[in-house]
């Protein structure tokens, strides 16, 4: 595929992935910690628009779900009454009332509509793939910005202003790229409280991925900034008298704008995996809150895994997400030339 | 050797620096192993400063760093207080297990790539070519942990291998072949998913090297000389593109670290991954302090190996030592 179509592609898919987790409470047809007690683990809902009588239907309809007696475990749909789907309705509330949010679509109770089928609580797993969309992708882009903003300020203070600033900084830079960063992630997050509230949970992992890996974008800037200061135009601004901040804000700054955008697009998808670890591993957001990695937990258990192949779809959502950050990152890359590692 | 000799003073200085700051950072954090106690009814305040008396917890900080680094002296690298026992003896036999997986999975990651890669990297072909980079595309979008989980779910379903561990039941009364085949067996999947995980960038860096070179006048000179092309290919391309590969040797081992401990952990291959996991669990800080020194001194031997083998293939670093 040609590059610019390529980038296209990548950049819609990324806003539709987005946009879809910021939308979840219209998109996602019930709350995503609403238990349906009786229906653990049941399959994708099936959408019909022909019944039993052969009749074509042009609004879709559900079957409610109801235990099959013939083996335990298992579903069979009640064929006795059918549920339209409805679009465009208002979901309960707390309360269960009937003025919550707007939702994009749903079914009359006692039939449910789950289309990627439920988890062990009985929750709706499309539900909670949208709202755990919301931590888990933000929890990526949140800590990029900051490790990419604290990368930033400390590679150009030490290019620019050089000497011990510099030989502090990068030696310390040398200390953490000495450690595999996992490791360190988890010593990192090994000295933070264990039990913490689901909000304090992604504060604390935007803040720790983000801090973590200062080291690597410092470098990347620093090595641009210091063949920057040495560029002509900006030994004649200095001349002319510029301040350093003038300096660093006219002529240094725009110059490593590139890579910092390539380095995003890199880090995103590395440290959307990070928070999907540590809360797959019980270390970041935990239950009742959804979140990517929380969700893919389940597949711990080896029945689960084996038997329930719905429950991978956070997993699989992952790919789309990562294909589309990385290649946004090679058509940056190939944009802002070979300047960039 | 004062290339060799700096580059291996530069790991000591990085291994202190790692010894530091992990200390420290594991100093700040609040509560201890103990802390947790405190929430037994059983268990009585005066009990509680007697047991952090008895390991020294209420010195302050600086005699604690001492104490420390005094058992770090010693070899016992602290104590931890999950297992009653000093932390080095813990770290041994998983240090040996996590070096069986990486060092096979790099092997075999480095056996696949190099072919994969040339071929790559060679004219023609074209729809082929894009397959593969289809291919790597897609298996580097897959992450790390999604792999890991998709093997063992192979496990599982087929029982071709097994589903984690290291040995089977009754490992200790089979033959020493018997038990070789056995600790084989259960190193295929973990090793797998490793390769699987850094196969997609390894490839394209070996494809990115052996590219440069082909435009090279030598490897013209060897095609119009008509060798065959796997000659030019693999004679005369990969080793001028050896240099960066090396260097590639040297950093990858940072990426496989990572992976391992995650790959570990869902496999339950008893290396670092799962010790780490669990000594976090139990607020176990001297044993997370020595498995995170262990990784660290892992990740530096991997560097300084690279250092060697660069110094072995490139004469010109040879001769800048001197």
């Amino acid at each position: 595929m040609r590059a610019p179509g390529k980038l296209a592609l990548a950049a819609t898919v990324l806003v539709a992935i987005h946009a879809a987790a910021l939308g979840a409470g219209f998109l996602a047809p019930y709350r995503p910690t609403e238990q349906a007690r009786a229906l653990p683990y049941a399959p994708p809902t099936s959408l019909h628009v022909v019944d039993g009588s052969g009749r074509l239907h042009l609004r879709p309809f559900v079957y409610a779900l109801v235990d099959d007696e013939t083996t335990a475990g298992r579903y069979k749909e009640d064929r006795s009454q059918a549920f339209a789907v409805h679009f465009f309705i208002r979901g309960p509330d707390e309360l269960g009332g009937a003025s919550g949010g707007w939702r994009l679509f749903g079914v009359e109770e006692p039939a449910r509509v789950f289309l990627l089928g439920t988890d062990g609580f009985g929750r709706d797993q499309l539900s909670r793939l949208l709202h755990g969309a919301r931590i888990s992708l933000f929890a990526g882009l949140l800590a990029t910005v900051l490790s990419l903003g604290v990368g930033w300020v400390l590679g150009t203070a030490a290019g620019f202003y050089g000497r011990w600033l510099d030989a502090i900084l990068m030696r310390s830079a040398d200390v953490f790229l000495a450690l595999p960063w996992l490791y360190l992630l988890f010593a990192v997050r090994a000295v933070l409280p264990l039990h913490v509230s689901a909000a304090q949970a992604f504060l604390m992992l935007v803040l720790v991925i983000g801090l973590v890996d200062w080291a690597r974008p410092a470098r990347l800037v620093r090595g641009i900034v210091m063949s920057a200061r040495e560029r002509n135009y900006v030994r004649a601004a200095r001349g002319f008298g510029a301040t350093d901040l003038y300096l660093i804000r006219r002529h240094i700054a725009p110059q490593t704008l590139g890579v910092l955008l390539t380095q995003a697009a890199l880090l995103v998808p590395q440290y959307i995996l990070a928070e999907v670890t540590l809360s797959f591993l019980g270390l970041g957001v935990g239950e009742p809150v959804a979140s990517w990695g929380n969700m893919l937990a389940a597949l711990q258990r080896y029945h689960v895994l084996a038997s329930y192949w719905w429950m991978w779809a956070p997993g699989l959502a992952l790919v789309p997400v990562f294909l589309s950050y990385f290649a946004l990152s090679e058509a940056l890359h190939s944009r802002v030339g070979p300047a960039s590692p | 050797m004062g290339w060799l000799a700096r580059r291996a003073l530069h790991g000591l200085f990085v291994l202190f620096g790692v010894s530091v700051l992990s200390f420290v950072l594991v100093e700040l954090a609040p509560g201890d192993f103990f802390a947790e106690m405190r929430l037994d009814p059983r268990i009585s305040e005066a009990t509680l400063r007697t047991l952090r008396a008895r390991h020294g917890l209420d010195r302050p900080l600086p005699e604690r760093y001492a104490r420390w680094a005094a058992s770090l002296a010693r070899g016992e690298l602290g104590y931890s207080f999950a297992y009653g026992s000093p932390v080095a003896p813990l770290l041994w036999p998983r240090v040996r297990n996590t070096l069986l997986l990486t060092t096979t999975a790099t092997a075999t990651a480095w056996v696949l790539a190099i072919p994969l890669g040339v071929w790559w990297a060679a004219p023609r072909r074209a729809a082929a070519r894009r397959a593969l980079a289809v291919l790597m595309a897609v298996l580097l979008a897959i992450p790390d942990i999604i792999l890991a989980l998709a093997l063992l779910l192979l496990a599982v379903r087929t029982g071709w291998f097994p589903a984690g561990g290291m040995t089977a039941v009754g490992h200790e009364q089979m033959s020493f072949g018997a038990r070789l085949r056995d600790i084989v067996w259960h190193l295929v999947l973990p090793a797998a998913a490793l390769v699987l995980c850094v196969l997609p960038s390894l490839t394209r860096h070996v494809r990115a090297s052996v590219a440069v070179t082909l435009d090279a006048p030598f490897v013209q000179a060897a095609r119009g000389h008509g060798l065959p092309e796997w000659r030019v290919l693999f004679g005369h391309a990969l080793p001028a593109a050896a240099n960066p590969l090396i260097s590639l040797l040297g950093l990858s081992v940072a990426t496989l670290l990572s992976m391992s401990l995650l790959v570990e952990i869902v496999m339950s291959w008893p290396g670092l991954g799962p010790l780490l996991l669990e000594a976090i669990l139990a607020r176990d800080f001297h044993l997370v302090l020595g498995l995170v020194l262990a990784s660290t001194v892992l990740l530096l031997a991997g560097n300084i190996l690279a250092d060697v083998l660069l110094l072995a293939a490139d004469p010109r670093i040879r001769r800048e030592g001197k």
